[in-house]
Parts: structure tokens; sequence; C-alpha cells
């Protein structure tokens, strides 16, 4: 734990990394200064974009002792405002599982390359980054812990299934290969709380090591600080739980 | 939750964005996220010319309640103009 007469610093800055399909894309990228090793996270933006409140949970992490990655999984739909490009793929329907699950892999392998990460990496996401980094945890391996925020259509209907989203994520839980950490408020729409049930009677099922935590009062969102849904002593707690999760399985 | 409900049109017209006027191709419609607007979700409606990059882009971000009282103006204003002859 920080000490006051700690020495600290940061270095946060724009990196690039081959993704999907050896793409080069771009990332974000926060560390503690310092020989290390320190573990590794990879953070995975909502889809509203690879905005503000990502970079700063970037530096979050690190402020916390983590080199922490936040690729840019909207990089192909071209370059404008964080916004206007996350309009983009908003029309387009989102971006396709296959070349988001390449786009994490790469970035695994990259903080897996740098002298100063443990043989430690986690990884995090909110919103529709939430079910990707529960899907990450499913379907790559390296992965030491997963915490999925309020991930929606983690259990999706035969109906809602297309080329983009071929599989329900909730299909490959049996496939979890590292402790999950799930976040949820009561009042969400997506995942409703019986979506959440169901995710984790499947998670029973196969035996998996996971803590769900729920809150009242909280809906889609909670951690936002900059949106109306935010829920001040619930992200709190919400956050708390985070780090200790953290502290447990990646270290 | 992200719901990816989405639909893309043609359309004629142009557009005011931050460089100035533009002409607009397409209307992308989505029930989904807002970027600004202070609801969960909201019915957005871009107006785009993709030709131009993610930029060429007028945004409304609108409550159920105002996307339905929009469609009613809209409905009714043509229909006005229609019987006094406007459209032709």
């Amino acid at each position: 734990m920080y000490q006051t007469d700690m020495y600290e610093g940061m270095m946060a800055e724009t990196v690039s990394l081959q993704g999907a399909n050896h793409d080069l894309i771009n990332a974000y990228m926060a560390r503690p200064l310092g020989p290390g090793p320190f573990p590794g996270m990879v953070i995975i933006h909502h889809m509203p974009g690879w905005d503000e409140w990502y970079k700063e949970t970037a530096r979050k992490f690190a402020h916390h002792g983590y080199v922490t990655l936040a690729p840019n999984l909207y990089f192909r739909a071209g370059h404008g405002t964080v916004e206007d490009v996350a309009a983009k793929v908003r029309a387009e329907g989102g971006v396709a599982d296959e070349q988001v699950m390449g786009d994490l892999q790469g970035s695994l392998d990259y903080l897996c390359s740098l002298a100063y990460v443990s043989d430690k990496v986690g990884v995090f996401g909110t919103c529709s980054g939430g079910r990707q980094a529960f899907l990450a945890s499913c379907r790559i391996k390296g992965f030491d812990a997963v915490v999925d925020c309020w991930g929606g259509r983690v259990v999706m209907a035969e109906a809602d299934l297309s080329p983009k989203y071929p599989v329900s994520p909730l299909d490959y839980t049996k496939d979890l290969s590292c402790p999950l950490l799930g976040i949820f408020g009561n009042e969400d729409h997506g995942p409703t709380p019986e979506q959440v049930n169901q995710h984790e009677a499947e998670l029973k099922k196969y035996g998996k090591n996971y803590e769900f935590h729920r809150y009242d009062d909280a809906g889609h969102g909670f951690f936002y600080h900059h949106r109306p849904n935010y829920r001040q002593a619930q992200a709190v707690d919400g956050w708390q739980k985070v780090f200790s999760f953290l502290e447990t399985h990646l270290h | 939750m992200c719901t990816m409900i989405t639909n893309t049109i043609k359309i004629e017209g142009s557009g005011k964005g931050l460089q100035g006027w533009f002409p607009l191709k397409a209307a992308n419609v989505s029930y989904d996220h807002p970027f600004n607007a202070p609801f969960e979700h909201a019915l957005n409606i871009d107006f785009v010319n993709e030709a131009q990059g993610p930029g060429a882009r007028v945004a409304v971000e609108l409550s159920v309640e105002a996307a339905r009282e929009l469609i009613r103006t809209i409905e009714a204003v043509l229909k006005v103009a229609d019987e006094g002859g406007h459209i032709v």
C-alpha cells in the first residue's frame, strides 16, 4: 500500500502494437516508473469509445502499480474525435468479437514482451468491454484475472447472434481460465439481474472461481463520474473490490 | 447495455458541422448509449458523409418522447406543405 514517503512516478503515452490480422493499432499505456516487475492489465474501453474516462482509468491502474494497456478497438474505423469515431462504429453495429479477441491477444503479447511486466496479467472492461473481458478470459490463454463490470450481452438469445457476434459468451463459460470478478448494478437493464443469475448459475455449474458483487440503487455504468448514473458509494466500494481482487490474483 | 440497435438510410441534404456546411449522404439512427444526453439510452441520429471521414457528422441525442414528438412534427409539417401544394 502506498505510503506518503514513497517515491512515485508514472509514464503515460500512446504506443502501437500488432492486433488482429497483424494490423497495427494504437493503445494508451500508463505505467509506474521503476524497474518493476509490475503486474500488467489490459483494459477494454466501452461502446462510447477510447475516451477520457478510459485514459483516466489506465492512469488509475498505473497509480495502483499496474502496467496498463488500453487498446483502441476502433482504430480501423478511422480517426477523428473519440465521439465521431465511436459514432461511426455504433452505426456499423460495433466491432466483431473475432477482431476484438485478436486485438486483445496482441495487447497481452505486448505486455508480456516488456521487461518490467511480471508474469501476471489481468483484463478489465466495462459495458461492451466487460463482455469482451469475459470472452477474452475464456478464449485467450494467459490472463490471470478478469474483471467484468456490467458487461451486457454475455447472455445472448439465439436471435441476437450474428456474424459479428456468432456465439453467446455464456457458452464459453466452461473455458474460463482465470478467477472472475463481476460488478453489477441491480437496476441495470443490460445485464438484468436475471441475466447475471444465469451467468452465475453457469459459473457454478462448471465449478469456476468467481465472485459477483451486486449493488442496490445502481444501474448501468455506475463508476462513470461524468454521467448521471454515477453512484458514489457503490463506485467507491466497487473500486475497492476491484483492487482487492487484483491484489489477490496478480501478486 | 449496448443495444447495437442501429439502422442507416441514404439521405440528401446539407449539415453544418465544426468545419461548416457539408453535403449529407446518410443518417445513422440508433437506440443506444448517448455520449452527452443524460440518459442510459437515447434515440441518436448522426447525419454523416462517410467519404469525408468520421468528423463529417451532425449529431443529435434525443429522449424517446422527444424523438416521437419530432417524428409527429415532421409528418405534420410535411402534410401541411403537401396540402398547400408546396411539395412538387
